[in-house]
Protein backbone atom coordinates (compact mmCIF):
# COMPACT_ATOMS: atom_id res chain seq x y z
CA UNK A 1 0.00 0.00 0.00
CA UNK A 2 2.78 2.42 0.93
CA UNK A 3 4.41 1.57 -2.32
CA UNK A 4 1.24 2.53 -4.17
CA UNK A 5 1.12 5.79 -2.30
CA UNK A 6 4.66 6.64 -3.30
CA UNK A 7 3.76 5.76 -6.84
CA UNK A 8 0.98 8.32 -6.85
CA UNK A 9 3.15 11.05 -5.38
CA UNK A 10 5.86 10.38 -7.90
CA UNK A 11 3.47 10.22 -10.83
CA UNK A 12 0.94 13.03 -10.54
CA UNK A 13 0.34 12.86 -14.29
CA UNK A 14 -2.33 10.21 -13.67
CA UNK A 15 -4.43 12.91 -12.12
CA UNK A 16 -3.78 15.34 -14.94
CA UNK A 17 -4.45 12.67 -17.52
CA UNK A 18 -7.93 11.95 -16.19
CA UNK A 19 -8.97 15.59 -16.33
CA UNK A 20 -9.99 15.73 -20.02
CA UNK A 21 -12.11 12.62 -19.53
CA UNK A 22 -13.73 14.06 -16.45
CA UNK A 23 -14.36 17.36 -18.18
CA UNK A 24 -16.04 15.72 -21.15
CA UNK A 25 -17.97 13.34 -18.92
CA UNK A 26 -19.17 15.96 -16.52
CA UNK A 27 -20.76 17.92 -19.36
CA UNK A 28 -22.79 14.95 -20.51
CA UNK A 29 -23.67 14.05 -16.93
CA UNK A 30 -25.02 17.57 -16.40
CA UNK A 31 -26.90 17.66 -19.70
CA UNK A 32 -28.62 14.34 -19.03
CA UNK A 33 -29.45 15.39 -15.47
CA UNK A 34 -30.76 18.87 -16.27
CA UNK A 35 -32.80 17.88 -19.31
CA UNK A 36 -34.00 14.67 -17.66
CA UNK A 37 -35.02 16.32 -14.39
CA UNK A 38 -36.65 19.19 -16.31
CA UNK A 39 -38.96 16.78 -18.12
CA UNK A 40 -39.22 14.76 -14.92
CA UNK A 41 -40.59 17.86 -13.22
CA UNK A 42 -43.23 18.31 -15.92
CA UNK A 43 -44.21 14.64 -15.72
CA UNK A 44 -44.08 14.70 -11.94
CA UNK A 45 -46.26 17.81 -11.70
CA UNK A 46 -48.91 16.30 -13.94
CA UNK A 47 -48.84 12.90 -12.26
CA UNK A 48 -48.71 14.45 -8.80
CA UNK A 49 -51.83 16.48 -9.56
CA UNK A 50 -53.46 13.37 -11.03
CA UNK A 51 -52.93 11.71 -7.66
CA UNK A 52 -54.95 14.50 -6.06
CA UNK A 53 -58.11 14.13 -8.14
CA UNK A 54 -61.20 12.28 -7.06
CA UNK A 55 -61.41 10.60 -10.47
CA UNK A 56 -60.53 6.96 -9.75
CA UNK A 57 -59.26 6.17 -13.26
CA UNK A 58 -56.91 9.16 -13.38
CA UNK A 59 -55.74 8.42 -9.85
CA UNK A 60 -55.24 4.75 -10.77
CA UNK A 61 -53.11 5.50 -13.83
CA UNK A 62 -50.91 7.84 -11.81
CA UNK A 63 -50.55 5.31 -9.00
CA UNK A 64 -49.58 2.46 -11.33
CA UNK A 65 -46.92 4.64 -12.97
CA UNK A 66 -45.47 5.73 -9.66
CA UNK A 67 -45.42 2.25 -8.15
CA UNK A 68 -43.93 0.58 -11.24
CA UNK A 69 -41.13 3.14 -11.48
CA UNK A 70 -40.40 3.22 -7.77
CA UNK A 71 -40.56 -0.56 -7.55
CA UNK A 72 -37.93 -1.26 -10.21
CA UNK A 73 -34.24 -0.31 -10.28
CA UNK A 74 -33.24 2.52 -12.58
CA UNK A 75 -30.59 0.24 -14.05
CA UNK A 76 -33.33 -2.13 -15.21
CA UNK A 77 -35.38 0.81 -16.49
CA UNK A 78 -32.45 2.05 -18.56
CA UNK A 79 -31.77 -1.41 -20.00
CA UNK A 80 -35.46 -1.86 -20.68
CA UNK A 81 -35.69 1.44 -22.54
CA UNK A 82 -32.47 1.15 -24.45
CA UNK A 83 -32.71 -2.49 -25.46
CA UNK A 84 -36.24 -3.84 -24.96
CA UNK A 85 -38.38 -0.87 -25.92
CA UNK A 86 -36.27 0.11 -28.89
CA UNK A 87 -36.31 -3.47 -30.13
CA UNK A 88 -40.03 -3.99 -29.57
CA UNK A 89 -41.20 -0.75 -31.14
CA UNK A 90 -38.44 -0.58 -33.70
CA UNK A 91 -37.28 2.86 -32.61
CA UNK A 92 -33.62 3.49 -32.20
CA UNK A 93 -32.80 5.58 -29.20
CA UNK A 94 -29.34 6.97 -28.95
CA UNK A 95 -27.76 6.36 -25.58
CA UNK A 96 -28.22 10.06 -24.84
CA UNK A 97 -31.94 9.95 -25.64
CA UNK A 98 -32.42 6.77 -23.63
CA UNK A 99 -30.55 8.30 -20.69
CA UNK A 100 -32.61 11.47 -20.70
CA UNK A 101 -35.88 9.56 -21.03
CA UNK A 102 -34.89 7.18 -18.24
CA UNK A 103 -34.07 10.05 -15.90
CA UNK A 104 -37.28 11.87 -16.83
CA UNK A 105 -39.47 8.83 -16.23
CA UNK A 106 -37.64 7.82 -13.08
CA UNK A 107 -37.41 11.27 -11.51
CA UNK A 108 -40.99 11.95 -12.67
CA UNK A 109 -42.34 9.26 -10.37
CA UNK A 110 -40.46 10.53 -7.33
CA UNK A 111 -41.27 14.15 -8.16
CA UNK A 112 -44.95 13.21 -8.47
CA UNK A 113 -44.91 12.21 -4.81
CA UNK A 114 -43.04 15.41 -3.90
CA UNK A 115 -45.69 17.43 -5.75
CA UNK A 116 -48.55 15.57 -4.11
CA UNK A 117 -47.01 16.05 -0.68
CA UNK A 118 -46.29 19.71 -1.36
CA UNK A 119 -49.80 20.50 -2.52
CA UNK A 120 -51.36 18.50 0.32
CA UNK A 121 -49.25 20.41 2.84
CA UNK A 122 -51.00 23.67 1.97
CA UNK A 123 -53.81 24.44 4.37
CA UNK A 124 -57.28 23.65 3.02
CA UNK A 125 -58.36 27.14 4.07
CA UNK A 126 -56.28 28.55 1.22
CA UNK A 127 -58.32 26.63 -1.32
CA UNK A 128 -61.53 27.58 0.44
CA UNK A 129 -60.58 31.27 0.40
CA UNK A 130 -59.94 31.09 -3.34
CA UNK A 131 -63.06 29.13 -4.15
CA UNK A 132 -65.23 31.33 -1.95
CA UNK A 133 -64.22 34.33 -4.07
CA UNK A 134 -65.55 32.53 -7.12
CA UNK A 135 -62.23 31.34 -8.50
CA UNK A 136 -62.30 28.03 -10.38
CA UNK A 137 -60.40 25.03 -9.05
CA UNK A 138 -57.74 25.61 -11.70
CA UNK A 139 -57.33 29.30 -10.86
CA UNK A 140 -57.13 28.48 -7.17
CA UNK A 141 -54.42 25.92 -7.83
CA UNK A 142 -52.49 28.19 -10.16
CA UNK A 143 -52.50 31.44 -8.21
CA UNK A 144 -52.88 30.33 -4.62
CA UNK A 145 -51.91 26.75 -3.87
CA UNK A 146 -49.18 26.00 -6.42
CA UNK A 147 -46.90 28.98 -5.69
CA UNK A 148 -46.96 28.15 -2.01
CA UNK A 149 -46.52 24.42 -2.58
CA UNK A 150 -43.59 25.04 -4.93
CA UNK A 151 -41.63 26.81 -2.22
CA UNK A 152 -42.01 23.81 0.04
CA UNK A 153 -41.13 21.44 -2.78
CA UNK A 154 -37.76 23.03 -3.52
CA UNK A 155 -35.73 21.16 -0.88
CA UNK A 156 -37.01 17.68 -1.87
CA UNK A 157 -36.73 18.65 -5.54
CA UNK A 158 -33.11 19.59 -4.94
CA UNK A 159 -32.52 16.23 -3.31
CA UNK A 160 -34.09 14.51 -6.29
CA UNK A 161 -31.78 16.47 -8.57
CA UNK A 162 -28.78 15.13 -6.66
CA UNK A 163 -30.14 11.58 -6.71
CA UNK A 164 -30.78 11.79 -10.46
CA UNK A 165 -27.33 13.21 -11.05
CA UNK A 166 -25.81 10.22 -9.33
CA UNK A 167 -28.18 7.88 -11.14
CA UNK A 168 -26.74 8.97 -14.50
CA UNK A 169 -23.64 6.95 -13.63
CA UNK A 170 -25.49 3.71 -14.37
CA UNK A 171 -25.91 4.79 -17.98
CA UNK A 172 -22.36 3.55 -18.41
CA UNK A 173 -24.06 0.22 -19.13
CA UNK A 174 -25.75 1.63 -22.21
CA UNK A 175 -22.47 3.24 -23.31
CA UNK A 176 -23.57 6.78 -22.61
CA UNK A 177 -20.34 8.75 -22.48
CA UNK A 178 -20.89 10.42 -19.12
CA UNK A 179 -18.31 10.68 -16.36
CA UNK A 180 -18.38 7.15 -15.04
CA UNK A 181 -18.27 5.58 -18.50
CA UNK A 182 -15.30 7.66 -19.62
CA UNK A 183 -13.31 7.03 -16.48
CA UNK A 184 -13.97 3.32 -16.74
CA UNK A 185 -12.70 3.42 -20.30
CA UNK A 186 -9.64 5.32 -19.21
CA UNK A 187 -8.93 2.75 -16.51
CA UNK A 188 -9.43 0.01 -19.06
CA UNK A 189 -6.68 1.42 -21.24
CA UNK A 190 -4.19 2.22 -18.49
CA UNK A 191 -4.92 -0.57 -16.02
CA UNK A 192 -4.38 1.75 -13.05
CA UNK A 193 -7.71 2.17 -11.25
CA UNK A 194 -7.03 3.99 -7.99
CA UNK A 195 -6.53 7.65 -8.82
CA UNK A 196 -8.96 7.75 -11.74
CA UNK A 197 -11.72 6.50 -9.47
CA UNK A 198 -10.75 8.95 -6.76
CA UNK A 199 -11.02 11.66 -9.39
CA UNK A 200 -14.38 10.30 -10.49
CA UNK A 201 -15.70 10.62 -6.94
CA UNK A 202 -14.40 14.17 -6.79
CA UNK A 203 -16.10 14.87 -10.11
CA UNK A 204 -19.46 14.06 -8.56
CA UNK A 205 -18.75 15.77 -5.28
CA UNK A 206 -17.81 19.00 -7.03
CA UNK A 207 -21.43 19.25 -8.17
CA UNK A 208 -23.30 17.61 -5.31
CA UNK A 209 -21.67 19.36 -2.36
CA UNK A 210 -22.47 22.92 -3.52
CA UNK A 211 -26.01 21.75 -4.28
CA UNK A 212 -26.39 20.37 -0.77
CA UNK A 213 -24.99 23.53 0.79
CA UNK A 214 -27.38 25.72 -1.20
CA UNK A 215 -30.31 23.52 -0.25
CA UNK A 216 -29.45 23.66 3.41
CA UNK A 217 -29.29 27.44 3.25
CA UNK A 218 -32.65 27.57 1.51
CA UNK A 219 -34.20 25.25 4.09
CA UNK A 220 -32.89 27.41 6.89
CA UNK A 221 -34.50 30.44 5.26
CA UNK A 222 -37.81 28.59 4.93
CA UNK A 223 -37.79 27.76 8.63
CA UNK A 224 -37.57 31.39 9.67
CA UNK B 1 -82.07 37.37 -0.27
CA UNK B 2 -81.27 33.92 1.13
CA UNK B 3 -83.82 31.18 1.63
CA UNK B 4 -82.78 27.96 3.29
CA UNK B 5 -85.20 25.08 2.95
CA UNK B 6 -85.01 21.84 4.91
CA UNK B 7 -81.20 21.86 4.78
CA UNK B 8 -79.53 18.61 5.76
CA UNK B 9 -75.81 17.94 5.89
CA UNK B 10 -74.09 14.70 6.82
CA UNK B 11 -70.43 13.79 7.03
CA UNK B 12 -70.62 10.05 6.47
CA UNK B 13 -73.03 8.72 9.07
CA UNK B 14 -72.77 11.82 11.17
CA UNK B 15 -75.65 14.19 10.53
CA UNK B 16 -74.56 17.72 11.38
CA UNK B 17 -77.56 19.62 10.06
CA UNK B 18 -80.96 18.05 10.48
CA UNK B 19 -83.38 20.19 8.59
CA UNK B 20 -82.80 23.93 8.72
CA UNK B 21 -85.29 26.46 7.44
CA UNK B 22 -84.33 30.11 7.45
CA UNK B 23 -84.75 33.32 5.52
CA UNK B 24 -82.35 36.20 5.43
CA UNK B 25 -83.71 39.45 4.06
CA UNK B 26 -81.76 42.08 2.21
CA UNK B 27 -79.80 44.43 4.50
CA UNK B 28 -80.50 42.20 7.44
CA UNK B 29 -77.80 41.31 9.96
CA UNK B 30 -78.39 37.82 11.30
CA UNK B 31 -76.19 36.42 14.04
CA UNK B 32 -76.00 32.68 14.51
CA UNK B 33 -75.08 31.55 18.00
CA UNK B 34 -74.91 28.21 19.70
CA UNK B 35 -72.57 25.76 21.43
CA UNK B 36 -69.63 24.34 19.49
CA UNK B 37 -70.61 21.34 17.44
CA UNK B 38 -74.11 22.71 16.97
CA UNK B 39 -73.59 22.92 13.20
CA UNK B 40 -73.61 26.71 12.90
CA UNK B 41 -70.36 26.89 10.92
CA UNK B 42 -71.48 24.07 8.65
CA UNK B 43 -74.75 25.92 8.10
CA UNK B 44 -72.82 28.99 7.03
CA UNK B 45 -70.45 27.01 4.81
CA UNK B 46 -73.38 25.36 3.04
CA UNK B 47 -74.53 28.82 1.97
CA UNK B 48 -71.70 29.11 -0.54
CA UNK B 49 -71.24 25.42 -1.19
CA UNK B 50 -67.97 25.08 0.69
CA UNK B 51 -69.86 22.09 2.03
CA UNK B 52 -71.92 20.04 -0.34
CA UNK B 53 -75.58 20.01 0.53
CA UNK B 54 -76.81 16.53 1.43
CA UNK B 55 -80.53 17.31 1.25
CA UNK B 56 -82.69 20.39 0.99
CA UNK B 57 -81.69 23.60 -0.73
CA UNK B 58 -80.36 27.10 -0.36
CA UNK B 59 -81.51 29.87 -2.65
CA UNK B 60 -79.39 32.99 -2.90
CA UNK B 61 -80.46 36.02 -4.87
CA UNK B 62 -82.77 33.86 -6.97
CA UNK B 63 -80.26 31.08 -7.70
CA UNK B 64 -80.69 27.64 -6.19
CA UNK B 65 -77.38 26.14 -5.05
CA UNK B 66 -78.36 22.56 -5.87
CA UNK B 67 -79.56 23.43 -9.35
CA UNK B 68 -76.98 21.98 -11.76
CA UNK B 69 -77.57 24.98 -14.03
CA UNK B 70 -76.43 27.40 -11.35
CA UNK B 71 -72.93 28.73 -11.97
CA UNK B 72 -71.50 28.17 -8.51
CA UNK B 73 -68.37 30.23 -9.18
CA UNK B 74 -70.39 33.22 -10.32
CA UNK B 75 -72.66 32.86 -7.33
CA UNK B 76 -69.76 32.59 -4.89
CA UNK B 77 -68.29 35.79 -6.30
CA UNK B 78 -71.40 37.56 -5.02
CA UNK B 79 -71.16 36.00 -1.57
CA UNK B 80 -68.27 37.26 0.55
CA UNK B 81 -66.78 34.90 3.10
CA UNK B 82 -64.65 35.71 6.13
CA UNK B 83 -63.00 32.80 7.91
CA UNK B 84 -62.06 32.21 11.51
CA UNK B 85 -58.41 31.72 10.57
CA UNK B 86 -58.35 34.55 8.00
CA UNK B 87 -56.92 32.38 5.23
CA UNK B 88 -54.98 35.23 3.72
CA UNK B 89 -52.59 34.26 0.93
CA UNK B 90 -49.17 34.41 2.61
CA UNK B 91 -47.20 34.64 -0.64
CA UNK B 92 -48.95 37.85 -1.70
CA UNK B 93 -48.88 41.36 -0.34
CA UNK B 94 -51.97 42.77 1.33
CA UNK B 95 -52.81 44.67 -1.85
CA UNK B 96 -52.41 41.55 -3.98
CA UNK B 97 -54.62 39.62 -1.59
CA UNK B 98 -57.37 42.16 -2.08
CA UNK B 99 -57.00 42.58 -5.86
CA UNK B 100 -56.64 38.90 -6.81
CA UNK B 101 -60.36 38.13 -6.89
CA UNK B 102 -61.47 41.20 -8.82
CA UNK B 103 -58.69 40.72 -11.40
CA UNK B 104 -59.01 36.96 -11.94
CA UNK B 105 -62.73 36.45 -11.39
CA UNK B 106 -64.33 39.71 -12.47
CA UNK B 107 -61.73 40.68 -15.06
CA UNK B 108 -61.15 44.10 -13.51
CA UNK B 109 -58.04 45.91 -14.78
CA UNK B 110 -55.05 45.89 -12.46
CA UNK B 111 -54.91 49.63 -11.87
CA UNK B 112 -58.61 49.87 -11.26
CA UNK B 113 -58.52 46.95 -8.84
CA UNK B 114 -55.62 48.56 -6.97
CA UNK B 115 -57.47 51.85 -6.61
CA UNK B 116 -60.51 50.08 -5.26
CA UNK B 117 -58.37 47.93 -2.96
CA UNK B 118 -56.67 50.99 -1.51
CA UNK B 119 -59.96 52.61 -0.66
CA UNK B 120 -61.15 49.37 0.95
CA UNK B 121 -57.95 49.14 2.98
CA UNK B 122 -58.52 52.68 4.10
CA UNK B 123 -62.00 51.72 5.15
CA UNK B 124 -60.67 48.94 7.38
CA UNK B 125 -57.93 51.22 8.69
CA UNK B 126 -54.98 49.56 7.01
CA UNK B 127 -54.03 51.82 4.12
CA UNK B 128 -50.43 51.86 5.35
CA UNK B 129 -50.17 48.06 5.08
CA UNK B 130 -50.85 47.69 1.35
CA UNK B 131 -47.33 46.47 0.58
CA UNK B 132 -46.90 44.37 3.72
CA UNK B 133 -47.10 40.61 3.69
CA UNK B 134 -49.72 38.92 5.87
CA UNK B 135 -46.99 37.33 7.98
CA UNK B 136 -46.08 40.71 9.42
CA UNK B 137 -49.62 41.60 10.50
CA UNK B 138 -51.39 41.01 13.80
CA UNK B 139 -54.43 38.76 13.87
CA UNK B 140 -56.80 41.70 13.98
CA UNK B 141 -55.09 43.31 11.02
CA UNK B 142 -55.19 40.06 9.10
CA UNK B 143 -58.89 39.71 9.66
CA UNK B 144 -59.53 43.26 8.52
CA UNK B 145 -57.56 42.55 5.34
CA UNK B 146 -59.68 39.43 4.88
CA UNK B 147 -62.81 41.54 5.18
CA UNK B 148 -61.44 44.00 2.62
CA UNK B 149 -60.59 41.09 0.34
CA UNK B 150 -64.15 39.79 0.53
CA UNK B 151 -65.60 43.26 -0.01
CA UNK B 152 -63.46 43.76 -3.11
CA UNK B 153 -65.76 41.38 -4.95
CA UNK B 154 -68.71 43.72 -4.29
CA UNK B 155 -70.68 40.93 -2.64
CA UNK B 156 -74.41 41.13 -2.05
CA UNK B 157 -74.08 39.27 1.22
CA UNK B 158 -71.21 38.67 3.61
CA UNK B 159 -70.80 35.47 5.58
CA UNK B 160 -68.65 35.59 8.71
CA UNK B 161 -67.49 32.32 10.24
CA UNK B 162 -66.47 33.13 13.81
CA UNK B 163 -64.40 36.09 12.63
CA UNK B 164 -63.06 37.03 16.06
CA UNK B 165 -62.63 33.59 17.67
CA UNK B 166 -58.96 33.28 16.76
CA UNK B 167 -58.06 36.78 17.92
CA UNK B 168 -56.43 38.02 21.08
CA UNK B 169 -59.13 39.74 23.14
CA UNK B 170 -57.63 43.20 22.73
CA UNK B 171 -57.72 42.87 18.94
CA UNK B 172 -61.38 41.86 18.72
CA UNK B 173 -62.64 45.43 18.96
CA UNK B 174 -61.06 46.68 15.74
CA UNK B 175 -62.59 43.85 13.74
CA UNK B 176 -66.01 44.28 15.30
CA UNK B 177 -65.81 48.00 14.58
CA UNK B 178 -65.29 47.28 10.87
CA UNK B 179 -68.21 44.86 10.91
CA UNK B 180 -70.43 47.39 12.64
CA UNK B 181 -69.68 49.97 9.99
CA UNK B 182 -70.53 47.43 7.32
CA UNK B 183 -73.82 46.66 8.98
CA UNK B 184 -74.63 50.35 9.23
CA UNK B 185 -73.97 50.73 5.49
CA UNK B 186 -76.70 48.22 4.89
CA UNK B 187 -74.67 45.13 4.04
CA UNK B 188 -76.57 41.87 4.33
CA UNK B 189 -74.63 39.82 6.85
CA UNK B 190 -74.78 36.38 8.36
CA UNK B 191 -72.44 36.16 11.31
CA UNK B 192 -71.60 33.00 13.21
CA UNK B 193 -70.21 34.37 16.43
CA UNK B 194 -69.50 34.00 20.10
CA UNK B 195 -69.54 37.76 20.52
CA UNK B 196 -72.87 38.15 22.27
CA UNK B 197 -72.28 41.87 22.62
CA UNK B 198 -72.06 42.25 18.87
CA UNK B 199 -75.09 40.03 18.30
CA UNK B 200 -77.13 42.05 20.76
CA UNK B 201 -76.05 45.43 19.46
CA UNK B 202 -75.91 44.87 15.71
CA UNK B 203 -78.07 41.82 15.04
CA UNK B 204 -81.48 42.43 13.52
CA UNK B 205 -82.16 38.84 14.35
CA UNK B 206 -80.42 36.13 16.34
CA UNK B 207 -80.61 32.44 15.51
CA UNK B 208 -79.80 29.96 18.24
CA UNK B 209 -78.69 26.57 16.94
CA UNK B 210 -78.08 23.32 18.72
CA UNK B 211 -77.64 19.74 17.51
CA UNK B 212 -78.08 20.66 13.88
CA UNK B 213 -81.38 22.48 14.14
CA UNK B 214 -82.57 26.00 14.85
CA UNK B 215 -83.88 25.94 18.40
CA UNK B 216 -85.01 29.50 18.60
CA UNK B 217 -84.80 32.74 16.67
CA UNK B 218 -85.93 36.25 17.16
CA UNK B 219 -84.91 39.77 17.96
CA UNK B 220 -81.74 39.98 20.04
CA UNK B 221 -83.51 41.49 23.03
CA UNK B 222 -86.02 38.64 23.06
CA UNK B 223 -83.41 35.92 22.69
CA UNK B 224 -81.00 37.34 25.23
CA UNK B 225 -83.42 38.73 27.81
CA UNK B 226 -86.31 36.38 27.50
CA UNK B 227 -85.30 33.09 25.85
CA UNK B 228 -88.17 30.67 25.47
CA UNK B 229 -86.32 27.48 24.63
CA UNK B 230 -84.69 25.77 27.57
CA UNK B 231 -81.56 24.93 25.60
CA UNK B 232 -81.19 28.61 24.75
CA UNK B 233 -81.60 29.43 28.41
CA UNK B 234 -78.99 26.86 29.39
CA UNK B 235 -76.54 28.09 26.74
CA UNK B 236 -76.93 31.75 27.64
CA UNK B 237 -76.73 31.15 31.37
CA UNK B 238 -73.37 29.42 30.90
CA UNK B 239 -72.01 32.51 29.21
CA UNK B 240 -72.73 34.77 32.14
Amino acid sequence: MLENLRDIIENPDVIVNTLPFLWRGIQLTLIVTFVGVFFGFIIGSLVGLMRLTKNKLVYGIATVYIEVVRGTPILVQALFLYFAVSDFFGVNFTALQAGIIAIAINAGAYIAEIVRGGVESIDKGQTEAGRSMGMTATQTMRYIVWPQALRRMIPPLGNQFIVSLKDTSIFAVISLGEMTYLIRQYVGTTGDPFMPYVMLCLGYLIITIPCMVLLRQYERRLDV
Amino acid sequence: MITVTNLHKSFGDNEVLSGIDARIEEKEVVCVIGPSGSGKSTFLRCMNMLEEITKGDVEIDGDRLTDPKTDINALRSRVGMVFQHFNLFPHMTVLENVTLGPIKVNGVKKGEAATQAKSLLEKVGLSDKADAYPGSLSGGQKQRVAIARALAMNPKVMLFDEPTSALDPELVGDVLEVMKNLAKEGMTMVVVTHEMGFAREMGDRVIFMDKGVIMEEGKPEDIFDNPQNERTQAFLSKLL
